[in-house]
């Protein structure tokens, strides 16, 4: 059954489950689709991906409502709640799966977000896990204390520098700190809680941290930016990398660039697991499959979204414009001041990309809808749950990837079809697990070494004691 | 009979308010770092009716004074965030309020506010935040944006001290503003921005959603939440208040003021000061300001008994425990007595903490709630679907909702 030949054990399996995004791959017309917001769609989520025993589930952040033209963006699902207020939620409703949020190192100060991460993970008993992003624009700043100062050069020293001040703070309490002695009356060893004092560019830091370590010590790092200082990052500090490159060809060269650079600083290989994005569309039949990706893929674009996708590009009002025939031939409006806001990418030269999505669409005969469909909706794995499942062990035995972040398309049940019908399938070929191992932190469930031990020249007996 | 509705809350924090209290054979001072042991004690108090817990938070290590931090060894040292903590209990124990403790001071005003607004989602409307000011320097320090000088509190107390009459007032200035940023964003969507209108391809109609525009000393806010309007629309804010600055800004900002008087003339004082502010300041919330009291509560059998007991906690502390609230070591009965005589002064409501956890929280579930059920002062409406509702507070109307000219705009459509 399995597709590795040699003797060597089959890898296992690691896989995410990403909470439906506020984008158009979730789709909100959809008669199954309930509140983004509702505390019963998060635990509905949360314990669907627990009954398939996914490794972790994966929420994005909010910091500001997407704009489009100056204007809130109308036509995707609008509003999230706080990433880590929901995380703690959940932790009180599931028992086993990993929580991970996407947490700005920009738009927060480490010693409040390492204490809650910390108290994340106190919490869910050592389930925490943190996608560390970067963000540098004013657009976002709008909404904090920080305002837009950060350049965007200093993106990654300012998250290199959160992390290495978050992880003194996580390390400075010996783990036998408290005491807790009613007889003598001690609570803590005072020379087991040590002062964390750092002075750098991004962050001036001094006192001590309020928790005793948490089950995991540091929460699972979770890095997803591509650019060479994001690989960089991650190759120092992180734990997961949520990447882009689900096509088997792009992931098997972006596995080697990644897992080569760890051999480079004498990291293990499966010390750091490469989990790519992936949709899926499941069918009884190859053809159904195919018929039922191009209905959603037609749910994901309406006509609104594919002309929206349009304007961010001509930076003009195309309404009148037929969504199932040709590409606009007027050339796009540049200005200094982009389109689209609050999303990852902005497309930085509009007439180029205007010129290239014209050939692409006369090329292949598209209308406007169908060249949107082809880079906004399309599909990362369409089958049966057979074929799907042989898909993603063939990417994981061939080093493409070491499993995967599942997104669904429905909001909360997008991964219920998912859960009943592609895990068993997995689990029947021996890769993946058919049930947690009892107590396991997500370090553990995902098979990553244990934090290294503390040093413990970090805990000094800088502590005044009082009588 | 015709009466005042009182309403009881419970303070939790740590292994009681006794610094010594850790060490009883009752306690478990191990488990505060453990949901079960908050979801246990929320929920004693959910099954006995009381309407609220508050949750205890600082920016740091706990201090005795506004000092250096001293790593006491024989006190109780370390804290989960109040805020997800409470989130944690939510989503398993309903029909209470829970009202975690979020400083104003180093945290981002946004994500306080869409921290609370998620636990009023969670809760399904039984959200509330305990506004607190940090003016401690060391707690400044772990954020390193600017120093607060050390308050010395006897300094304060010998006469006027300009730098630190200033200071305060800066520090709640900026809590107002946090306040007043949160209750916009709150606001911000409203109750029907969600429209699912597949015809014209729009998930929400972008006019219900509003810009909150808030411009301060601090900090700036352009809005709108990324949270969608919760049950409440308004979570509950409760304000601890001792003096002049802090009632003010209860005043401008707060649906329960709690005060801490140690007499029944102390009382009048105080609501005599709380009066005056409400000449100086103007009220941004539509509600009437509840005016709760606070008491350390220690119970035992008989008074004696009680008295002993603390007694026998202030000796294992090595000192007296003092509080900024009285402290009522008594019989379940007195205790009572005692809050009936508040209710009857016109209070409408007490937030107790218990010496000793869990004791004392099981004392006041299993003691104090029945007698005072007995009187019938406690409004407990059995349907209440929210905290507000719970405490006879009116729905939060919509400042944007409201302001929205609809009339016009529905005239002008139909001329275009």
């Amino acid at each position: 059954m399995t597709t590795s030949s040699s003797s060597k054990p089959a890898k296992q399996i690691h896989l995410a489950a990403h909470f439906p995004g506020v984008n158009n791959t979730t789709v909100w017309s959809d008669e199954r689709s309930q509140s983004q917001i509702a505390f019963s769609s998060f635990r509905h989520f949360a314990q669907n991906a627990e009954r398939g025993k996914f490794d972790f589930l994966f929420l994005a952040e909010g910091l500001r409502l997407r704009e489009t033209r100056g204007l809130i963006h109308d036509l995707d699902v609008v509003g999230r709640p706080n990433t880590l207020a929901i995380l703690a939620a959940l932790a009180g409703v599931t028992s086993n799966i990993g929580l991970v949020g996407t947490l700005s190192s920009t738009f927060n100060e480490p010693y409040e977000l390492a204490r809650q991460l910390a108290t994340l993970d106190h919490l869910s008993g050592g389930r925490a896990g943190w996608n560390i992003v970067t963000t540098s624009d004013a657009f976002h700043g709008a909404n904090f204390r920080r305002g837009q100062f950060l350049d965007l050069a200093d993106r990654y020293t300012r998250a290199q520098e959160f992390f290495d001040v978050s992880s003194q703070l996580w390390d400075s309490w010996a783990d036998d700190a408290i005491v807790a002695d009613k007889a003598s009356g001690e609570f803590a060893r005072t020379s087991g809680i040590g002062l964390v004092d750092h002075h750098g560019p991004q962050f001036d830091v001094t006192g001590y941290a309020t928790l005793p370590p948490s089950p995991q010590r540091h929460p699972v790092i979770v890095q997803a930016g591509d650019s060479p200082d994001g690989r960089d990052f991650a190759t120092s500090s992180a734990d997961v990398i949520f990447s882009r490159h689900a096509d088997f060809e792009a992931g098997r060269a972006f596995y080697d660039d990644v897992k080569g650079r760890l051999d480079a600083v004498g990291r293990p290989r499966d010390s750091l697991k490469i989990l790519p994005a992936a949709t899926f569309i499941l069918g009884d039949t190859h053809a159904e499959a195919l018929e039922r990706s191009r209905e959603i893929s037609r749910l994901q674009v309406s006509p609104q979204t594919a002309i929206s996708f349009l304007e961010q590009v001509w930076n003009t009002d195309l309404s009148g414009y037929d969504v199932e025939g040709p590409l606009p031939e007027i050339d796009p409006v540049v200005t200094a001041e982009g389109g689209a806001k609050g999303r990852a990418h902005v497309h930085t030269d509009p007439i180029a990309t205007a010129n290239a999505w014209r050939e692409q669409a006369e090329a292949s005969g598209w209308s406007i809808r169908e060249l949107v469909i082809s880079f906004a909706a399309k599909h990362t794995f369409v089958g049966t749950p057979t074929v799907v499942a042989e898909t993603i062990n063939r990417h994981v035995q061939e080093d493409a990837s070491d499993g995967f972040v599942i997104v669904g398309n429905t909001n909360p049940t997008g991964l219920d079809e998912f859960v009943d019908r592609v895990i068993p399938e997995l689990q029947e070929r021996g890769v993946y697990r058919t049930d947690y191992d009892e107590g396991a932190t997500l370090h553990e469930t995902l098979g990553l070494p244990p934090v290294p031990a503390r040093s413990t020249s970090t805990v000094a007996g800088a502590a005044l004691v009082s009588a | 009979m015709s009466h005042t509705p009182f309403h009881l809350g419970v303070a939790l924090d740590g292994a009681g308010w006794h610094p010594a209290a850790w060490r009883l054979d009752t306690a478990r001072p191990d488990a505060v770092f453990e949901a079960d042991y908050w979801v246990s004690l929320v929920v004693e108090a959910q099954s006995a009716g009381i309407d609220l817990v508050t949750i205890e938070d600082s920016f740091g290590l706990q201090t005795s004074g506004f000092g250096a931090v001293e790593l006491r060894r024989g006190e109780v040292r370390g804290r989960l965030d109040a805020l997800l903590l409470a989130n944690t209990i939510a989503a398993q124990v309903p029909g209470i309020g829970i009202v975690p403790t979020v400083t104003t001071t180093h945290t981002e005003p946004f994500h306080t506010a869409t921290g609370i607004q998620t636990l009023d989602h969670v809760s399904e409307g039984w959200a509330g935040w305990r506004v607190q000011v940090s003016g401690r320097s060391h707690e400044a320090a772990h954020v390193g944006r600017r120093e607060i000088p050390v308050l010395d509190p006897l300094r304060a107390a010998s006469g006027p001290d300009e730098e630190q009459t200033a200071l305060i007032r800066r520090l709640f200035g900026e809590a107002v503003d946090a306040i007043e940023v949160a209750r916009r964003l709150w606001d911000s969507w409203e109750d029907d921005a969600v429209i699912r209108d597949v015809p014209t391809g729009r998930f929400i109609d972008r006019e219900r959603l509003h810009y909150v525009d808030f411009e301060g000393e601090s900090f700036s806010v352009k809005g709108p939440s990324i949270v969608p309007r919760s049950p409440q629309g308004q979570p509950l804010v409760f304000v601890l208040a001792h003096q002049q600055v802090p009632y003010e800004l209860a005043v401008a900002q707060a649906d329960i003021v709690g005060v801490t008087p140690h007499s029944d003339e102390h009382l009048e004082r105080i609501l005599g000061e709380l009066g005056d502010a409400e000449l100086r300041v103007e009220r941004r919330v539509n509600d009437p300001l509840r005016i709760w009291t606070e008491a350390v509560v220690l119970i035992e059998d008989t008074r004696e008994k009680a008295e002993e007991a603390l007694s026998a906690l202030d000796e294992l502390h090595g000192r007296t425990y003092a509080s900024d609230a009285v402290i009522l070591a008594d019989t379940a009965e007195n205790v009572a007595a005692q809050l009936l005589r508040w209710q009857q002064a016109g209070l409408t409501g007490v937030r107790l903490r218990p010496a000793r956890l869990p004791l004392d929280l099981e004392r006041i579930a299993r003691g104090v709630v029945p007698v005072l059920d007995e009187t019938g002062v406690l409004e407990r409406p059995r349907d209440a679907s929210t905290l507000r509702e719970r405490l006879g507070i009116a729905p939060a109307e919509n400042r944007y909702a409201t302001a929205r000219p609809e009339t016009t705009e529905l005239i002008e459509s139909a001329n275009r």
